[in-house]
């Protein structure tokens, strides 16, 4: 047990290659601050997502500014940004969860292996076993932890029975490294988790539907340094298959688990790289001053 | 002095002075709720005393020990294994003359009349019951219990004053004589009352019986939720979760809640024009009074129950929605479960309402006398808070106590339904 954990630490420690480290970036930006279009690669060659001038308003509020964006196949895309800049709003784009929100209205093309899903005639209910999300708060169902988890393969029929079910509960606890904690007693009430739990709960409830991309808002925001590598790992190995989008405030994650990294600031897309082109050299000053610390 | 600048007193001393205040605040706050709950304890205590004070006696009755002689010709029965006959006797005739064989010395016709009063005409049923029971009877003279005349179960319960003068009492000293004859002899008793917990309403206060009314309500009630438990709970979860917001819903849900305060003498008066006059229903049956109180019940269920399906937290439903459940799996397998112990709130207190309504029943006729126990929800019914209103507006004294017991029996009725919804919602309730 406790040799795992060292190695899952060193894991997660091997994969950084660069942890920014405020203050010693040189001011080399060359993009100023009142520039609002996108700088850098927004367009990846053999896309899975392609978003394409996505608006979204909250009644009258804008909250995203004609983003364009690619998600690439096996990448892990990191979306960072200060607090309320739509990382979330556009995150909840890609399953169309801002569907339930009254008054929200999003506009633009989400091109998902170049099927539209922003179209009006898309089911959203295999789209959302397609595109699964781990929310900002982890929001477990009031019912058993084992219930919690098989829930997403039983109403997708997933499982024909008790004991395949068994099957995917365990697997998708284990790999959300909260099956040791949690086997004695998976008849007890996911509620009755620790925070930490919870969102290893949820995560392994969006992983039990086996989604081919997965949407993350801020996994591990609630996690401790284990938990958190833990995760890490298995974002690392979900990517091998599947394509993944997080939104983190550590930027010291982003660069750990991410090939690209989009930088949001007040509903623009600012800038989007190469994960450690944008922590060793943004071009565009905003991105400089937030990784810099000296905004946010 | 007024140069040097005074020392900022310490946000701890400052909170401190204002604490003695806020504490005063606290104590008074806790002492008005203390007594304003006292105060209504305090009333529901003198209610409880007033109506088991006055009701008590109704479960007990008075009754006489006869000696009476089953005589064919008097019972005017030709053939005793012809059912029909015995049914159609003349036990009158018998109890009548056993009465006069009992105090021989009484003659004169109104004598005779206030001797025959001294039982009850329900020993003509008890009669018929015994003969039924074993026909071989018939000839013999057995000894039965008969149920009292009400005047006289009235003295013996001491609802009749036997100190004032006879001129200013309904009893005759006569029958007091009579009566007091048939205690020395031990032949007058107080029994349980079992015909007033099994029997239906009577002219006759001593022989009334509150079992129709109770199976009145209960058909007229289990009517009421059978509909307005799914059609209320359907309609706020389409409301809450399915219809889209707009004008239209606004104006469906200011319209709910103007229904809610409706009086409910209007919707007796809607079930009387359409369910009894265009469909064509049976009048004073429980089908139609359910069918009226659902109406009148179905906006408190609406109500309740979007309030508590809006208590859920969004959270849930974007989990549910989050892994691909359709909005229907959602509701139905998180939503709904959790919302239930409010909306089964929201039935109790309609039900409640339901059960102690009279208005509309006076309306589309359940307010008829009705002898019969109904036996289904198109026979002619009454309910308890009408029969309560029955009675309590008739003259004879025997029916005061009638009343206050049909109010206890209302009571024991209301607080074992809330008891089983109370039972429900512990099954459905969950934490979050
Ligand atoms: N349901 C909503 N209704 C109205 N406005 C909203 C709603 N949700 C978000 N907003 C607004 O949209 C903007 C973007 O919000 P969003 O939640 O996407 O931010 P975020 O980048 O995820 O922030 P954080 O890092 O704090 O989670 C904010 O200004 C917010 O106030
Ligand atoms: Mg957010």
């Amino acid at each position: 047990m406790e040799t795992s954990m060292n190695e899952t630490q060193q894991q997660a420690k091997e994969t950084v290659f660069r942890a920014p480290d405020r203050g010693d970036l040189q001011a080399t930006a060359t993009v100023d601050r009142e520039v609002r279009r996108t700088v850098g690669e927004a367009r990846v060659a053999d896309p899975r997502i392609r978003c394409n001038d996505i608006n979204v308003y909250y009644g009258t509020a804008q909250a995203i500014k004609n983003v364009n964006l690619d998600v690439g196949r096996n990448e892990v895309l990191a979306m960072i940004g200060p607090s309320g800049c739509g990382k979330s709003t556009f995150l909840r784009c890609l399953n169309r969860m801002n569907d339930t929100i009254d008054g929200c209205r999003v506009t633009g093309d989400i091109l998902l292996d170049e099927r539209n899903i922003n179209a009006k005639e898309i089911d959203v209910v295999p789209l959302r076993a397609q595109v699964g999300m781990v929310f900002q708060k982890p929001n477990p169902f009031p019912k058993s932890i084992w219930e919690n988890v098989a829930f997403g393969p039983r109403i997708h029929g997933l499982a024909r029975s008790r004991a395949q079910l068994d099957e995917v509960v365990e697997s998708s606890l284990r790999r959300a490294g909260l099956w040791d904690e949690v086997k004695d007693r998976l008849d007890k009430p996911g509620t009755g988790l620790s925070g930490g739990q919870q969102q290893r709960l949820c995560i392994a409830r969006t992983i039990a539907v086996q989604p081919e991309v997965i949407l993350m808002d801020e996994p591990c925001s609630a996690l401790d340094p284990i938990s958190t590598a833990k995760i890490e790992e298995l974002i690392d190995e979900l990517r091998q298959q599947f394509s993944i989008c997080i939104v983190t405030h550590s930027m010291q994650q982003a660069a750990r688990v991410s090939q690209r990294t989009a930088y949001f600031h007040l509903g623009d897309l600012i800038e989007v790289g190469n994960t450690e082109q944008i922590f060793t050299n943004p071009n565009h000053k905003l991105t400089e001053d937030y990784i810099t610390g000296r905004f946010g | 002095m007024s140069n040097q600048t005074l020392p900022l007193p310490r946000p701890v001393d400052v909170i401190n002075t204002g604490l003695g205040r806020r504490r005063a605040a606290e104590r008074r706050f806790r002492l008005y709720g203390v007594a304003a709950i006292t105060l209504a304890l305090i009333f529901l205590v003198l209610l409880f005393i007033s109506i088991i004070g006055k009701g008590y006696t109704a479960f007990w009755q008075t009754q006489i020990q006869m000696e009476a002689t089953l005589a064919p010709e008097l019972l005017d029965i030709a053939d005793p294994a012809d059912r029909n006959q015995v049914m159609a006797a003349n036990y009158g005739a018998v109890m009548k003359a056993a009465l006069r064989q009992a105090f021989p010395e009484v003659s004169g016709r109104a004598e005779q009349r206030q001797l025959f009063a001294l039982v009850s005409s329900g020993a003509e049923d008890v009669l018929r019951q015994r003969l039924l029971d074993d026909p071989s009877l018939l000839g013999q003279t057995v000894s039965l219990w008969v149920p009292a005349g009400s005047d006289i179960d009235m003295v013996r319960k001491g609802h009749i004053d036997r100190s004032l003068p006879e001129s200013e009492r309904r009893v005759s000293d006569q029958e007091l004589a009579w009566m007091d004859e048939l205690a020395q002899q031990g032949r007058i008793e107080q029994r349980f009352n079992w015909n007033f917990l099994t029997g239906g309403d009577s002219r006759s206060p001593e022989q009334a019986g509150i079992w129709g009314a109770v199976v009145g309500s209960f058909l007229t009630l289990a009517v009421t939720m059978l509909l307005s438990f799914p059609l209320g709970a359907a309609a706020a979860v389409y409301l809450e979760e399915f219809a889209p917001k707009n004008r239209l819903t606004d104006i469906i849900e200011v319209n709910i809640n103007n229904l809610a305060a409706v009086p409910s003498i209007v919707f007796g008066l809607l079930g009387l024009a359409v369910f009894i006059n265009i469909f064509g229903l049976p009048r004073s049956a429980p089908l139609v009074g359910g069918l009226v109180l659902t109406l009148m019940t179905l906006p408190t269920i609406i109500i309740a129950g979007r309030a508590a399906l809006k208590s859920v937290p969004p959270s849930i439903r974007e989990a549910a929605l989050g892994v691909g459940a359709s909005p229907l799996q959602t509701v139905t397998n998180h939503v709904l479960p959790l919302a239930m112990p409010g909306i089964l709130t929201g039935m109790i207190i309609g039900m409640a309402r339901a059960l102690g309504e009279t208005a509309p029943l006076l309306m589309i006729g359940m307010v008829a006398f009705i002898v019969d126990v109904p036996k289904g929800i198109f026979d002619p019914a009454t309910a308890l808070p009408v029969q309560i209103y029955l009675w309590a507006d008739s003259p004879e004294l025997g029916f005061a106590e009638r009343t206050s017991a049909a109010i206890m029996v209302l009571l024991v009725f209301l607080l074992s339904m809330n008891a089983l919804a109370v039972i429900l919602r512990r099954r459905f309730e969950r934490r979050w």
